[in-house]
């Protein structure tokens, strides 16, 4: 009866309140409404979606708001096939970086309604909203990006947001 | 050891719960002021550390995003430690004090209304015999309280009285969030917290942020006419086991006292992290400092208290009032830990 | 620059996906004691302790220093704890070197660990942050859409991964405290694993493990007395950038340049390639080590593939990459990075065993972090200058 214990489970719980600070929840109305909205940076010039407040290069304030279109191209991608804990997505999806049109920074999301083999580099999608009574201040609005019969963006225009 | 100053600090007004803004959008204007203060254009700087918990974020790699708020392009040399931004000013000094660099950015971080400070603090605990006891924080604090009334050296009226001071300290203090006028024998007739704690014996929960910048003496005497030189600064830490520890005095304040050369000569002002006003009569005991000492002109961590940044806020208190030319010589504390199981002390002085 | 400073001890634990065997502070005392052992000095001749972790979240421990201050001797000690994400295990052996090169200590003790099993590290890295866009994918997923960038610029052939990861896992086979040991390991075998996350498969990804590093950084005075021949750090260098901002190159960052830039410019090489006898760099997935090829100036942009194609960082090679088998074959995420540096010490103190470099007197230390925004480098050598 001498069996060494080797370990313990102490389930931990801790309540975090998060604030979405300003930039957010500029960000997060114009999802209710069905509106992409950036903040370019004074300084550079340069259009951040989602925006953050500031220019993570230039360490100012960002306050300019800029609407942009649901169009944008696929920059870089990845098929993912391995589940992720907080995910609901079943594997294989594919998960991209999307350049939205107007904005200079990609942001990560799926790429769904279409085969695997056809996604690629260049391929201009378009944003696919849940249905408008669903919507709420949360990014989830946008479901998933599927491919725009466009031709593809040529590699040099996006390159540089590689 | 090679002659550094602090020459600049700023600092966020603390506050309840900050409901607006985020950490960077908190932190980008202090790391403005702070720099712009300094006199050293940014691009100058040659270092840049910080401090801040996960833990008390919410998220892992809290730091990450926080770093933003600094504008670090082109590429800067920078560092983290998950402390106080206190110990994060220390790495700064000893970077300066290898010769690699001339100036540096502190800063820290913490809205520490997220979570339940409290709680999020049992985790510092020994995870498999001590934490799972389910203790928090003030609790901890309130037995250590206790043992120290046992003792006999203080009674809850010197506790009392060090509220009464804070409080009313940190009416000229605009950055503070508890102040006012307030009688000791009116706070002994409050009703237990955390037996003998009373509530105000507590520091309060604050959101809040600093940030300060230090040079070498050749660029210190540049942008500066009154520096305030780091003549000394020390951290050390004692045992975990809480039992093992005289949890009524704090060894590790006397020897890094010693070390940074706080025990010799006169101090003007002692800003001291004292989260629960017990520890305050400890830490002052344990410093030997003299009555005619000012303590926390600031009002303390009991007027204002940021988890990871009231030990950098002591001592960009002390820094300033050397800055400003109201004080001569400082000695500035912080402490890690649960019960003051690690603290640093770092000695200040103008020209 | 300031004072010398030397690497007189080198400890690791034995690598392994769950250690049940000890506790955080068991694990760390492993290491730790290992490298006193190697430095030949006791608990009581060290002056400070500087310990460094990834996020708290990997155990479930908040500012596990506090915790561990017994376990490493630091009572009556100044005691540290760095965070700096993934490039944390090299940042740590940089300030406990500052702390020797600033005349502030004499013998410095440093560990970074990671005992991951004990939490969850796949919910750690996803914690979802409301308000944040919801992660789409773990680790691979963040770093796979990259990789397929760099293959795109750089022309190179697919199988330029696999080929890392079987030079890194038979490299493991001769290192006894790998945690990943594939006696068999093939080509065919790792072309046959799983695909993860397009173009990466099962095997050329590195797995979650505990364990952890020590080292003993000491100052001239202290290493003349040191039983085995010291690691000298002739520079170190640590650079970071924003995670995203508009123009980043992620694929060849910036910071990563400049740290290597910085770095070689500090040791005074002026041909990294050719004065560079061995490197340990932080590969957690196989097409990291052509990337870090180009990005620390090893091969010109573009051609970093090259070098593994041409078997140039091959444990026979002209700059063995990864003798101790690396990222792919251990690792405990907080450690990783000193991992690094201590095996790139080992090398220049002909300490490397069975995985020993001939001849190595200069050797490379690199580690990162984040969205490969976070650098820190080393350079160590056999002779002090």
């Amino acid at each position: 009866m001498s069996e060494l214990v080797t370990s313990i489970k102490t389930p931990i719980r801790l309540e975090y309140s998060y604030t979405a600070g300003r930039a957010s929840t500029r960000f997060l109305r114009g999802m209710s409404e069905g509106r992409i909205l950036g903040q370019r940076c004074p300084s550079c010039r340069k259009v951040y979606v989602p925006p953050r407040g500031s220019c993570p290069r230039c360490g100012v304030a960002t306050q300019e708001e800029v609407e942009v279109s649901g169009k944008g191209t696929v920059t870089t991608f990845c098929i993912v096939r391995i589940p992720s804990e907080n995910l609901s997505v079943k594997p294989p999806y594919a998960a991209a970086h999307i350049k939205l049109d107007g904005a200079d920074i990609p942001f990560f999301a799926l790429i769904q309604e279409c085969p695997f083999d056809q996604v690629r580099m260049g391929m201009r999608v378009e944003a696919v909203w849940a249905p408008r009574e669903e919507w709420t201040t949360s990014f989830g609005n946008i479901r998933y990006f599927r491919p725009l019969a466009e031709p593809d963006a040529p590699f040099d225009s996006f390159k540089e947001h590689l | 050891m090679r002659e550094v100053a602090i020459v600049s600090f700023a600092q966020a007004k603390a506050k309840r719960r900050e409901l607006d803004a985020n950490e960077v959008e908190i932190l980008m204007p202090v790391v403005q002021e702070a720099v712009a203060r300094s006199g050293i254009p940014k691009r100058e700087i040659g270092f840049t550390v910080s401090g801040s918990c996960d833990y008390v974020a919410g998220q892992p790699f809290a730091f990450v995003s926080a770093l933003d708020a600094v504008g670090a392009w082109p590429p800067i040399s920078e560092s983290h430690v998950e402390m106080d931004g206190a110990f994060a000013l220390y790495e700064a000094w000893v970077k300066l004090q290898t010769g690699e660099i001339d100036s540096a950015l502190i800063y820290s971080f913490g809205k520490t209304s997220m979570g339940d400070p409290a709680a999020v603090l049992n985790l510092q605990l020994d995870p498999y015999t001590v934490s799972p006891l389910g203790i928090d924080a003030v609790s901890l604090a309130a037995l250590q309280a206790r043992l120290l009334l046992d003792s006999g050296r203080y009674t809850e009226k010197d506790m009392a009285e060090v509220v009464a001071r804070s409080r009313r300290s940190a009416k000229s203090n605009p950055n503070a969030q508890l102040r006012g006028d307030v009688d000791p024998a009116g706070l002994l007739a409050e009703p237990y917290y955390a037996s003998p704690l009373r509530k105000h014996d507590c520091c309060p929960v604050s959101d809040g942020a600093a940030a300060l910048v230090i040079a070498g003496a050749e660029l210190a005497r540049k942008v500066t006419n009154r520096p305030a030189w780091i003549r000394g600064i020390d951290h050390r830490i004692e045992s975990h086991d809480l039992g093992l520890r005289d949890l009524t005095r704090s060894p590790s304040t006397t020897l890094a006292a010693e070390r940074a050369g706080a025990r010799s000569g006169r101090f003007d002002l002692a800003e001291l992290h004292a989260p629960f006003s017990h520890q305050e009569l400890i830490l002052c005991e344990a410093l030997g400092l003299a009555d005619d000492v000012k303590i926390n002109p600031s009002g303390g961590a009991l007027a204002a208290n940021a988890l990871m940044v009231a030990g950098l806020t002591r001592i960009g208190e002390a820094a300033r009032r050397i800055l400003d030319g109201e004080a001569k010589r400082a000695l500035a504390h912080a402490t890690s830990g649960p019960c003051l199981q690690q603290n640093l002390v770092c000695v200040l002085e103008g020209n | 620059m300031g004072h010398p400073c030397a690497v007189i001890g080198v400890g690791q634990t034995k690598h392994d996906v769950k250690r049940i065997d000890v506790s955080i502070a068991g694990l760390v005392r492993e290491a730790a004691q290992r490298a006193l052992d190697d430095a030949g000095l006791g608990w009581r001749e060290i002056d400070a302790v500087v310990v460094g972790k990834a996020p708290d979240m990997f155990e479930g421990v908040v500012m596990p220093e506090l915790y561990l201050a017994d376990a490493l001797g630091a009572v009556g000690k100044p005691m540290l704890r760095v965070h700096t994400a993934g490039s944390v295990g090299g940042s740590t052996a940089i300030v406990a070197a500052s702390l020797v090169q600033a005349g502030v200590h004499e013998r410095v003790l440093t560990v970074a660990f990671e005992k991951q099993s004990e939490s969850n590290a796949m919910w750690a890295l996803t914690v979802h942050v409301p308000f944040q866009q919801a992660i789409v994918a773990g680790a691979g997923g963040y770093f796979s859409p990259l990789i397929r960038a760099y293959i795109r610029r750089s022309g190179a052939p697919e199988d330029t991964g696999i080929r890392v990861a079987l030079k890194d896992r038979k490299n493991a086979l001769k290192n006894p405290y790998s945690h990943l040991v594939f006696p068999d390991i093939s080509f065919e075998q790792i072309a046959n694993s799983p695909m993860l996350w397009d173009p990466i498969r099962y095997l050329e990804t590195c797995p979650s493990s505990d364990g952890a590093c020590a080292m003993v950084l000491a100052s001239a005075g202290a290493a003349r007395r040191a039983p085995h021949r010291p690691a000298w750090v002739r520079a170190t260098a640590m650079k970071s950038e924003p995670t995203m901002f508009a123009g980043r190159d992620q694929v060849n960052p910036q910071a990563g340049r400049d740290c290597a830039a910085e770095l070689y410019k500090k040791a005074g090489i002026t041909h990294p390639r050719r004065e560079i006898d061995v490197a340990e760099i932080y590969v957690p997935f196989s097409w990291f080590e052509p990337m870090w090829m180009e990005n620390l100036g090893f091969a010109p942009e573009g051609e970093g593939w090259k070098m593994t194609y041409e078997g140039a960082t091959a444990l026979d090679g002209d700059l063995p990459v990864n003798a101790s088998g690396g990222v792919l074959s251990s690792n405990p995420i907080g450690a990783s990075g000193m991992l690094r540096f201590a095996e790139s010490a080992l090398q220049v103190r002909g300490m490397a065993g069975e995985h020993q470099v001939e001849g190595a007197r200069l050797a490379l230390g690199h580690a990162y972090g984040g969205g490969s925004q976070f650098f820190s480098m080393w350079i160590v050598g056999a002779e002090q200058a």
